[in-house]
């Protein structure tokens, strides 16, 4: 590469001027304008872009929030209720931080749903698909430590039952939960150090989420083909077919999140944690929250502690080996008939989870509960290894551009002559 | 269709397509204010909160204050400095000639009442505390305040009198609500 | 059922179904949980700020916060209210700087170094009944009045379970044995409460001549604690009015840019 100014196709002088010494619009140009992404996508692959927004919309207002909130045990709950109601607007910026927390949740969960369906996670999509759910777990993270700011009782009883976690790991196990409580209870050093974290953390997921953006723009995108784009045809640029059909996604967003913070903002919490946290009495049901329950449930189908503990954080880390678990060379479920229906199945199964998650742990809703962590691991490790020998997929189209048009007639020139710069 | 055909650089280049232009237009139009209007509750979440404003006011009792003591409230998070001053004290500021003044005003349109001196004790050069609360404190060499940071020197009408500081220590917003109470803002 | 998926997601109503399905699911999940143990079913009350729309009748607040001062607030606190926050619910100033007069807070130290007691201003917090939890268990028998700011939002069930309790109290069915200083309740979980039985009719007088029955009372105060927990109710339906309103526009809108931007592109 030869040192010296970037040749740049800027007009205006001050972008130009800029460009030739970082070419940042060049960049920008090249990854969103003319971008070849696949002609095909369906509204599924809205929801990357979504999680974008919810990360920035996360963001701008807990750092807002956090300009009033204060982390100690005898002002948290205090501030967080001048905030809603002294603070100008704080009840609009806290109940949307609050509920995008849940929006964030149904995104990417119907996001990570996109890649099971079409195959995104497989080559050579592998590492994107990591990054993912390095993403994924850092959101848990920082959504937990979250949850415990506003020091409620489910705050309190939440952070001692997830921190007691880490007592089942043999031998150092105390010495962790103490490490991590900062005492020997979940005090005000555990507060302190968690609304650090909790700002921290997104900032880390920020860098993650470059880093999958990335990614995505060596491998480009899958599609709901789940085959390789083969030339120009089947491509568009990025911009404006891709920016104004996201923006159509956001808009429903908007009024779908619209709805939760101005007319329901406490129906996906739980009504215990407006009760300022008492360590000397636990509520009767403690519940984490919604997008929890899944995970939540399989640690409690198993009647051991250290053996519920692995069992839930293996049903995470299984995602990442799921590349190599898959070992049909088809991506798109579209195309394979027996595959689709366990998935379908697993989509469902999760659901079951998720219910069984917040029933109490007892009598019939034990047993459902381990079928369904059985059914949840079966699919990963017994049924999609297997599948990808023995189930016959159906015939892949030839291209992108065939199936989209109908007839399968001659391509017209004009789409050929669209900008495309193959990467 | 033709349109689409037709090979040119952008995907839209066409001219004479209003409609579009038009929608294309009020879209953008919409985005905006709708973002405008994000961007308000952020900038105002920023402003004095209820709580702060609901305490923008403070009353002061005056009844213990004997003549040529002077207290010190808080008021809006700055000390106000109330002086029940001596008759030389009112006197000394009523006998100084307006143009030997750096921020020329009487000392009569410094007060409601005359032994009353209610003013705001921040230097109005770069905002420190004045002394001459106490009678141990340095009173300057006019018998007021003087702040140790860079010399200013008021005089018993709290108007500056030497030093750098440009203006006359601020009277804030008062009202006698009975001859014992002040409430300030 | 895949090809059906498949063709939801290529529409928009297909992404709008799948936001609104993953927003049914979860409460579906996690309600039950909450009544779980115990669901004792709350006859439903019609309240004035129910629904999408509703607002606060400004002369039930008014009730409402004559008997939380004349009857709760003998137990119960409010710490998070404040006197200026009754000029919200159509008192004046005057009336309000009257009833802040009404109480005598702490304050202090003073030059002496000594706390001493003045009348509340309207910048004050409500006054709390016991100077802290030790003493309000040690005065109620070992039970604690739980403060009453958020009661409404900390409560499964909200209003009505407030306006339940508060018109639930009747003698024990046979074989039910209460224990000492306890109280039957039909709709407290577990039927035993500390809390005695505290509106009777005609508890109190209301100034504007509506009966005091139990049931007028219980839902005047209930309204009253329901504005307490949520005060910014009005404004946030209001504003979310406009704002989906507007976002409605902005979808139509940005639909229709879209379509003409893919006219030439065969999908």
């Amino acid at each position: 590469m030869a040192i010296g100014l970037h040749q740049s196709d800027f007009k205006n002088p001050v972008v130009r001027w800029i460009d030739s010494r970082m070419p940042i619009f060049t960049m920008m140009q090249k990854e969103y304008g003319t971008f070849p992404t696949p002609r095909n996508f369906n509204y599924f692959w809205n929801f990357g872009a979504l999680a974008m927004i919810n990360l920035m919309i996360m963001i701008a207002t807990g750092i807002f929030l956090s300009m009033h909130y204060t982390a100690h045990t005898s002002m948290a709950f205090d501030s967080v209720e001048r905030i809603m109601r002294d603070v100008n607007f704080g009840w609009l910026l806290r109940y949307v931080h609050m509920n995008g927390a849940s929006m964030f949740f149904i995104v990417v969960y119907i996001h990570i749903w996109r890649g099971l369906w079409y195959g995104s996670y497989k080559a050579p999509r592998e590492l994107l698909w990591i990054l993912g759910v390095v993403i994924f777990l850092l959101m848990m993270a920082t959504a937990f430590m979250g949850y415990v700011l506003p020091w409620g009782q489910m705050s309190f009883w939440g952070a001692t039952v997830i921190t007691n976690l880490f007592s089942a790991i043999p031998i150092v196990g105390e010495n962790i939960v103490i490490w991590l409580w900062g005492g020997f209870s979940v005090d005000n050093p555990t507060l302190s150090r968690f609304f650090s974290l909790h700002y921290l953390l997104p900032f880390v997921i920020v860098g993650v989420v470059f880093l999958h953006v990335a990614a995505l723009h060596i491998t480009g995108s899958n599609n709901p083909l789940g085959i390789d784009p083969k030339g120009p045809q089947d491509t568009i640029p990025f911009h404006p077919y891709y920016t104004i059909k996201d923006s159509v996604g956001m808009v429903v967003y908007f009024i779908v999140f619209a709805f939760l913070v101005f007319f329901a903002p406490n129906y996906l919490g739980h009504p215990d944690n407006y009760i300022p946290a008492n360590p000397l009495v636990t509520p009767a049901h403690i519940v984490p929250e919604w997008y929890f329950l899944p995970f939540y449930a399989i640690l409690r189908a198993v009647p051991d502690k250290l053996g519920g503990v692995v069992l839930m954080f293996a049903s995470i880390a299984i995602l990442f080996i799921l590349p190599w678990l898959d070992t049909s060379s088809v991506r798109s479920m579209r195309f394979r008939p027996v595959a689709k229906w366990f998935l379908v199945l697993w989509g469902l199964n999760f659901a079951v989870l998720m219910w069984v998650g917040a029933k109490p742990a007892e009598g019939h809703y034990v047993t459902i509960a381990r079928f369904a962590t059985a059914y949840y691991f079966l699919y990963f490790l017994v049924i999609l290894p297997l599948l990808g020998r023995l189930e016959r997929p159906l015939s892949l189209p030839e291209s992108i551009a065939k199936p989209v048009l109908r007839g399968g007639g001659p391509l017209p020139a004009g789409a050929a002559a669209k900008p495309m710069e193959k990467a | 269709m033709a349109e689409a055909m037709a090979p040119h650089p952008a995907p839209h280049g066409e001219a004479g397509d209003t409609r579009r232009d038009f929608l294309k237009l009020t879209a953008g139009a919409f985005a905006a204010v709708g973002v405008g209007a994000i961007a308000w509750p952020f900038i105002d979440s920023m402003n004095p909160a209820r709580d702060v404003l609901a305490l923008s006011s403070t009353e002061a009792d005056l009844a213990p204050v004997a003549v040529g003591q002077a207290i010190t409230v808080s008021w809006r998070g700055k000390p106000v400095f109330i002086k029940r001053r001596t008759e030389e004290e009112i006197r000394a500021a009523r006998a100084v000639p307006l143009s030997e003044l750096r921020d020329p005003q009487t000392d009569q349109s410094r007060v409601i009442r005359d032994p009353w001196l209610v003013v705001i004790g921040v230097c109005t050069h770069l905002g420190c505390i004045p002394l001459g609360q106490k009678p141990t404190d340095p009173h300057g060499d006019f018998g007021g305040w003087f702040c140790p940071c860079h010399g200013s020197h008021y005089d018993t009408s709290g108007r500056i009198r030497l030093g750098p500081a440009p203006a006359n220590l601020a009277v804030p917003e008062y009202a006698f609500t009975s001859d014992t109470q002040i409430r300030i803002g | 059922m895949p090809r059906v998926l498949a063709k939801m997601g290529r529409n928009l109503v297909g992404a709008l179904m799948l936001g609104a399905a993953a927003l049914a699911v979860t409460p579906m999940a996690s309600t039950p949980a909450r009544a779980a143990g115990e669901a004792i079913p709350l006859p439903a009350t019609q309240f004035s700020f129910e629904g999408l729309f509703g607002t606060f009748d400004r002369a039930s607040l008014q009730r409402g916060f004559q008997v939380y001062k004349e009857v709760c607030s003998a137990c119960h606190g409010m710490r998070q209210l404040f006197y200026r926050n009754l000029l919200e619910i159509g008192l004046t100033e005057a009336q309000v700087r009257n009833i802040a007069a009404q109480f005598e807070v702490q304050d202090g130290p003073n030059d002496l170094g000594e706390m001493f007691e003045r009348p509340a201003r309207i910048s004050d917090h409500f006054r709390r009944p016991f100077p802290n939890d030790q003493a309000a268990r040690a005065a109620n028998n070992g039970a604690l009045p739980p403060d009453l700011s958020v009661i409404v939002k900390a409560r499964a069930g909200g209003a009505d379970y407030i306006h339940a309790l508060l018109t639930g109290y009747t003698d024990p069915p046979e074989g039910f044995t209460l224990m000492d200083g306890m109280n039957y309740n039909k709709y407290f979980p577990g039927h035993q409460i500390a809390m005695p039985n505290v509106l009777n009719p005609g508890q109190v007088e209301y100034a504007d001549g509506t009966e005091a029955t139990v049931d007028q009372m219980a839902r005047d105060v209930t309204t009253f604690l329901a504005w307490a927990a949520e005060p910014e109710l009005e404004q946030r339906r209001q504003m979310g009015v406009k704002i989906i309103l507007f976002l409605i526009v902005m979808g139509g809108l940005t639909y229709a840019v879209k379509r003409r931007i893919w006219a030439d592109v065969k999908h």
